[in-house]
């Protein structure tokens, strides 16, 4: 489609007003919209839209009566509705209370990562720091495979062997 | 140390110094961090919250960062003082005028702050010029593992550092960098640069962080994921693939508007000037747009050595066209400058008491023009 402004471009921008019941559209390429004082936020903060999503939509453990729907954090007291509302935890507790729902917003926020990979405080027990360290080297395996660089692969598996001995 | 001993000048972090500074304005980066054994702020009392801010701040009142550092009490500051504290970048909008005991350590040059009992217990910031982004990762790193040998906070094994909103948790760090895109703007193609931040999972603000539209064509890049990354593979994708990205389409755009529409360039540099040089009111919005122009045309001399008869005008601006070997008189920096001091609240703190809205308008305008004019006072 040709912008109807310039009817030189490529139209990319699809506008609809609908005004005392009447509606017009109009079609019009990225520059003639520049020009015309026309902007179109096209991009919203991921946290923003979940933050949105969050408010209007019952999850899918809502709808199926999930037990974590009904239930307070035993620490802080805080409960999903009210995360709902909030959007933000009681305190560090909740994240095990209610894994089951956070779970799928954690995915949906990190780009279908749930497992952290980065620091470790340095106060941590060194069998934790242990674990993490595994963690991190299995999912920095999983990507080698995935990318088939598998000299690298070779190493963290070598690497991941000495950790657990 | 006084919020106006700091409000009549810039700070290093934004004088236009550092790599890559014609389109990398700043570099920054923050750390979310939580205590481990108390609630999230939304769940503490008043009472909670001052121990909080009371252990916090002794501590970071004692870091060992090369500089003094200073304590803003945010819940009781002025209005106009919390105003320029934003606009200075300093702490958060959300910080600004959130509820309850809450603070701020700055450090006197600006490079580090640390927000006490924003949305998480602590959140530590460190800024630098240009493009330094792991500059910035690795000062901070060592300001982290310096308090958290005073400290332990929340922290599990499989998320990761524990924040309130599950979006923060993991490393908790938010890499951000400010950029200057005017040539994409110009020239029609800005969207570019919005869908590549889309495509890179990465979101874009305007100049005053979440909620404020686009101001004077710079933007605020930062990521969003922070699970299942690690720092230094965050800080590397910035370097390695965004900012060169970005800076590919931003100079393409420039040297589109050099080689094929060097009318538009001049009449968007020339009408800058005349507007700067002369107006009498003038509007932070519209004062910020204009300089962003000034601020293209000189990156253009400096960088691509650009001239036009516009950006010839420009040099020449508080220049004295005796002196042959003073050749860019109106620096980087001097716009950088007026861009930050002729915002609303700094207007008013560095005049020493609120003002109307006309009122600024007219000493926003004054300042300008003295600055832009040097050369010839009779002209201001």
């Amino acid at each position: 489609m040709q912008c109807q402004i310039c009817n030189k471009n490529d139209a990319t921008i699809h506008l609809t007003e609908i005004a005392d019941g009447v509606r017009t559209e109009m079609h019009i390429c990225e520059q003639c919209a520049v020009e015309q004082d026309i902007t179109v936020k096209s991009h919203i903060p991921i946290n923003e839209l979940l933050s949105n999503l969050l408010a209007v939509q019952p999850s899918d453990d809502e709808l199926s009566g999930s037990s974590e729907q009904s239930l307070a954090c035993p620490n802080c007291g805080f409960t999903l509705a009210q995360f709902r509302k909030e959007g933000t935890l009681g305190c560090p507790n909740d994240y095990e209370v209610f894994e089951k729902t956070l779970l799928a917003l954690i995915e949906k926020a990190h780009d279908g990562k749930t497992a952290h990979c980065g620091k470790i405080p340095l106060k941590t027990p060194s069998d934790t720091k242990k674990q993490m360290e595994l963690l991190n080297l299995r999912q920095q395996l999983d990507a080698a495979v995935q990318s088939e660089d598998y000299e690298l692969a070779a190493e963290l598996r070598d690497k991941i062997k000495q950790s657990e001995q | 140390m006084k919020l106006t001993d700091i409000s009549n000048d810039i700070n290093e972090w934004f004088d236009g110094s550092g790599p890559l500074a014609d389109i990398v304005i700043s570099s920054r980066i923050r750390l979310a961090r939580n205590l481990a054994g108390y609630k999230f702020l939304s769940r503490c009392s008043d009472k909670e919250k001052s121990e909080i801010l009371d252990k916090l701040r002794d501590i970071m009142m004692s870091l060992d960062l090369g500089d003094k550092v200073f304590y803003v009490s945010v819940d009781d500051a002025p209005t106009l003082n919390k105003h320029f504290l934003v606009e200075r970048h300093l702490i958060s909008r959300h910080h600004a005028f959130g509820k309850g005991p809450r603070g701020v350590v700055i450090a006197e040059r600006e490079f580090f702050t640390a927000m006490i009992n924003e949305e998480d217990h602590l959140r530590i910031q460190v800024l630098k010029a240009g493009c330094q982004i792991s500059q910035c990762a690795q000062q901070i790193n060592r300001i982290d593992d310096m308090i958290e040998k005073k400290v332990d906070f929340a922290f599990s094994p499989r998320y990761g550092y524990l924040t309130a909103c599950p979006t923060n948790v993991g490393t908790g760090i938010r890499v951000s960098v400010m950029l200057h895109l005017p040539a994409l703007k110009i020239t029609g193609q800005i969207e570019k640069f919005f869908n590549a931040a889309r495509d890179m999972n990465l979101a874009v603000r305007g100049l005053f962080g979440e909620g404020t539209e686009a101001a004077s064509d710079l933007y605020q890049l930062s990521n969003q994921a922070t699970l299942g990354v690690s720092e230094a593979d965050i800080v590397s994708r910035f370097e390695k693939t965004i900012i060169p990205e970005i800076i590919e389409y931003e100079n393409a755009a420039r040297s589109q508007l050099l080689s094929k529409q060097s009318d538009v360039l001049d009449d968007k540099i020339s009408r800058a000037m005349a507007l700067l040089q002369n107006a009498r009111l003038i509007s932070s919005q519209e004062a910020l747009f204009l300089l962003s122009h000034l601020r293209l045309g000189i990156n253009m001399h400096q960088r691509m050595g650009a001239s036009t008869p516009a950006i010839e005008k420009l040099r020449a601006l508080c220049g004295t066209s005796d002196d042959p070997n003073k050749t860019s008189p109106l620096s980087i920096a001097t716009i950088n400058r007026l861009f930050m001091l002729t915002l609303p609240a700094h207007l008013q703190l560095n005049y020493g008491k609120p003002l109307d809205p006309t009122h600024r308008d007219a000493l926003r305008a004054q300042i300008i023009r003295s600055a832009l004019n040097q050369d010839d006072p009779r002209k201001s």
